[in-house]
């Protein structure tokens, strides 16, 4: 029997809109994913949807009063091509695990966001970008083909470039349950990171120094401080590097190359008075950062979490926004709209949003996915504490100069977009719907996101 | 769905002409609201306040709802959610009845309390069980602060509100974790036809700041709401003022 949990209150990584689920599912094979599917459409149920790690900041693996299937129990490594660098495992694999079971074989994985603590599946589902995104594109660019469950309950086997596995890749889990994936790996010598990090003095600076020198780096991004006003607007420090050669580890470091100890240090506190979010105290700990931070320093040898994945040594850090909750908001513009990103940062600068640290990097190439989030151009994220008053219609107004540029906002991160633009952000939604309406005519697989989008 | 703001796209106000309930639903319509539900009785003022909310863009109908008929309650309101989720109720019926009068008239006076109170149980419990098997949702009840210490001056009603009070507290209790949230709203004295006629009271308020009041309650996902906020410290020196001393207050 699959663990079986009734009524379970669910939200994600930013801990608002919460709802529950009837049912919360914990399959350990195939069959019984399966069988938790075929119980999703019977009658009155309120369907399913597939559930990672739960880092989605929003509402896309949660389904009140239905079934959320979670496939952390899908956690097998099925089999390692350590010649060519391939694997194939369950879904319910986190990143993490396939970063200690394959960094000691000399591979890596192709794409990590800012956390570890994410499964292939909802990597997929969302389909993840990371620093190398200039470089490497999205997750599912380097998936060869997946095993996905559909609303029949038939498992399919599905190819990269089909239209099944494009409706998949960043399809938030709504064309069926992902199983498995076979994954292409990028081989690495060291477990180590060489970085050059430098500052910028102002938003232009910031630009200008990404648009030069991007190409040159296999992992890029800019942390940006949106607190700072007037000449200081877009003030960033830049973090840029490349997995270490082992001919670039001292001694120490090369008797253990590959060697990986992410350090972990106490959880946060799961309370923050709320005087400690507020713009003075969050604008003086970017200051502080920013000034911390070296004028310009290269070849820095860095641990791979500490570069890739910070956060992740404090474990639930999402607790200090408190009980409110915190909202993500990440946009991408395109090139050559440049003057509305400067003017969404203008907003946000003067507006006085407490947001630690924002990141802002520069996409590639677009990926196949039909709802994929990244087009060539700017991505800016940043995090506000839900509670903020008025937050909700300023967002819509960035939303507005976001469209009006022909740009989108990222779905894995929301939590709040106005259903009416989703369409003008993503056109390739109409095939989207399509295709959900032939292969699960019913609409067994449901989230809070899809029906608060009409996704 | 609500959003991350508690902000619903759809909204069924029970009470489809109160003046608190209509402002309430302007104010959501202009953030996410699409759908509304106005749930009353039968009338041409209940017809003209859906094709207010109309010409704001949202999708407005009507629905016939009798407080003093609980045994409809379950069908008609079974209905309306039949056509889909619901992302919050206003509770927002109820009568202020005609203190001396009432008074005189035992009868009228039951009909307050079937309005507000009895009334409240059964359309409470009604859309209270719709949202769970919902699994999310927003139960937002007007109570008013003349249920938390009765008056003299108007203990019919007041009664009436804290029993509902009351009622709609111990509802939230057992809602806690099921995935809908239970709000209870205590307005002061409103400027509202409720009232009309009658002298403002000390920190009278309008409409629209109780409605403004519940959108900050959704995004706080508050239990208890008091309007103006002042309230809180006033009544909860009020509500330990000795008997004899609370008579002579000119409150
Ligand atoms: C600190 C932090 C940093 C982040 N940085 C980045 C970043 O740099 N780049 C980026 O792209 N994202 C980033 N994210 C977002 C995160 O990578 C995505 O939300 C990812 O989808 C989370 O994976 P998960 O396993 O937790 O999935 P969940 O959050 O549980 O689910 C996400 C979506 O995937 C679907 N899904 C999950 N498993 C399956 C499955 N087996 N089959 C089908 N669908 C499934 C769900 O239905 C849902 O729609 C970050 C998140 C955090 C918390
Ligand atoms: N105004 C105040 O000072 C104040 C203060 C605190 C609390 N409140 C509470 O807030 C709520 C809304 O008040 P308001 O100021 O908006 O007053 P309102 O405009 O007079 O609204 C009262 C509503 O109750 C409805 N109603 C009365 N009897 C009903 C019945 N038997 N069945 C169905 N609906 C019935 C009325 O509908 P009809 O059109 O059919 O009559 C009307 O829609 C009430 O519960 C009130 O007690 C008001």
């Amino acid at each position: 029997m699959p663990v079986d949990t009734a009524s379970v209150e669910v939200t994600g990584w930013g801990r608002t809109a919460p709802t529950t689920a009837a049912r919360l599912v914990r399959p350990r094979s195939y069959e019984e994913a399966a069988d938790a599917v075929l119980d999703c459409a019977a009658p009155g149920a309120r369907g399913g949807i597939a559930r990672g790690l739960g880092r989605a900041y929003g509402d896309a693996a949660q389904n009140a009063g239905g079934c959320v299937l979670d496939m952390t129990g899908l956690d097998r490594i099925r089999t390692i091509d350590a010649r060519d660098g391939v694997v194939v495992c369950d879904a319910g694999v986190s990143l993490h695990r396939l970063m200690e079971v394959l960094l000691p074989l000399g591979w890596f994985v192709p794409v990590t966001p800012g956390t570890r603590y994410v499964t292939v599946g909802g990597a997929i589902g969302a389909d993840i970008h990371g620093k190398n995104h200039h470089v490497s594109g999205s997750f599912s660019r380097h998936v060869v083909s997946l095993d996905l469950l559909t609303a029949d309950g038939e498992v399919r086997t599905v190819p990269a470039g089909t239209d099944l596995f494009d409706a998949t890749a960043g399809g938030m889990g709504l064309t069926g349950v992902i199983l498995s994936a076979t994954v292409r790996l990028l081989p690495v010598e060291t477990s180590w990171m060489s970085v050059d990090t430098e500052r910028a003095a102002d938003l232009d600076d910031l630009m200008d120094r990404l648009a030069a020198t991007d190409h040159r780096y296999r992992y890029s991004v800019a942390w940006i401080d949106l607190l700072a006003r007037g000449p200081a607007m877009g003030r960033s420090v830049l973090t840029r590097g490349e997995h270490a050669p082992s001919d670039a580890l001292g001694a120490r470091a090369r008797r253990e190359p590959l060697a990986f100890r992410p350090g972990r240090l106490p959880a946060a506190p799961g309370f923050v008075p709320e005087g400690l979010l507020g713009r003075a105290s969050v604008g003086l700990f970017n200051a502080l950062w920013y000034r911390r931070a070296p004028r310009a320093r290269t070849g820095e040898l860095q641990k791979l979490s500490a570069f890739f994945h910070p956060l992740d040594g404090v474990p639930h850090w999402n607790r200090v926004y408190g009980r409110g909750g915190f909202v993500q908001y990440q946009f991408v513009v395109g090139y050559g709209q440049e003057e509305a990103l400067r003017r969404i940062v203008g907003r946000i600068s003067r507006r006085g949003c407490p947001s630690f640290l924002a990141v802002l990097k520069r996409f590639g190439d677009g990926d196949p996915g039909w709802l994929s989030f990244p087009v060539p151009g700017w991505t800016l994220a940043l995090d506000v504490p839900a509670g903020l008053p008025g937050l909700g219609a300023f967002l819509d107004g960035l939303d507005e100069e976001v469209v009006a540029a022909g740009g989108r906002v990222y779905l894995a991160k929301d939590s709040r977009l106005r259903p009416d633009l989703l369409a003008a952000m993503y056109p390739r939604l109409a095939d989207f719907r399509a295709l959900r309406a032939e292969l699960d005519p019913r609409g067994v697989f449901t989230s809070d996101l899809s029906r608060r989008l009409s996704l | 769905m609500k959003d991350a703001f508690g902000i619903p796209q759809s909204l069924l106000v029970l009470g489809g002409t109160s003046e608190i309930g209509l402002a309430t639903a302007r104010r959501l319509i202009a953030r996410r609201t699409r759908t509304v539900w106005l749930a009353g009785r039968p009338s041409p003022a209940l017809e003209t306040a859906a094709a207010g909310l109309r010409a704001l863009g949202a999708d407005v109908r009507t629905v016939a709802f009798d407080a003093l008929d609980p045994v409809t309650h379950e069908e008609k309101l079974g209905k309306v959610f039949a056509e889909g989720d619901i992302d919050m109720v206003l509770l927002a019926f109820g009568v202020l009845g005609d203190q001396a009068h009432d008074e005189e008239q035992p009868l009228s006076a039951v009909r307050v309390a079937q309005t507000n109170y009895t009334g409240a149980v059964s359309a409470g419990l009604v859309c209270a069980k719709a949202l769970q098997n919902q699994g999310h949702g927003s139960l937002v009840v007007l109570s008013s602060v003349a249920g938390e210490r009765a008056r003299r001056v108007n203990f019919i009603y007041g009664s009436s509100k804290a029993g509902l009070d009351a009622f709609a507290q111990g509802l939230g209790d057992a809602l806690h974790g099921t995935g809908v949230h239970v709000m209870v709203v205590r307005p002061g004295f409103v400027r509202s036809k409720m009232t009309a006629g009658l002298p403002d009271a000390p920190l009278a308020t309008t409409p629209e700041a109780v409605a403004t009041a519940i959108e900050t309650g959704l995004r706080r996902r508050s239990e208890t709401v008091w309007v103006p906020g002042a309230l809180r410290a006033v009544m909860s020196a009020l509500r330990h003022v000795p008997r004899p001393l609370f008579r002579r207050l000119p409150v």
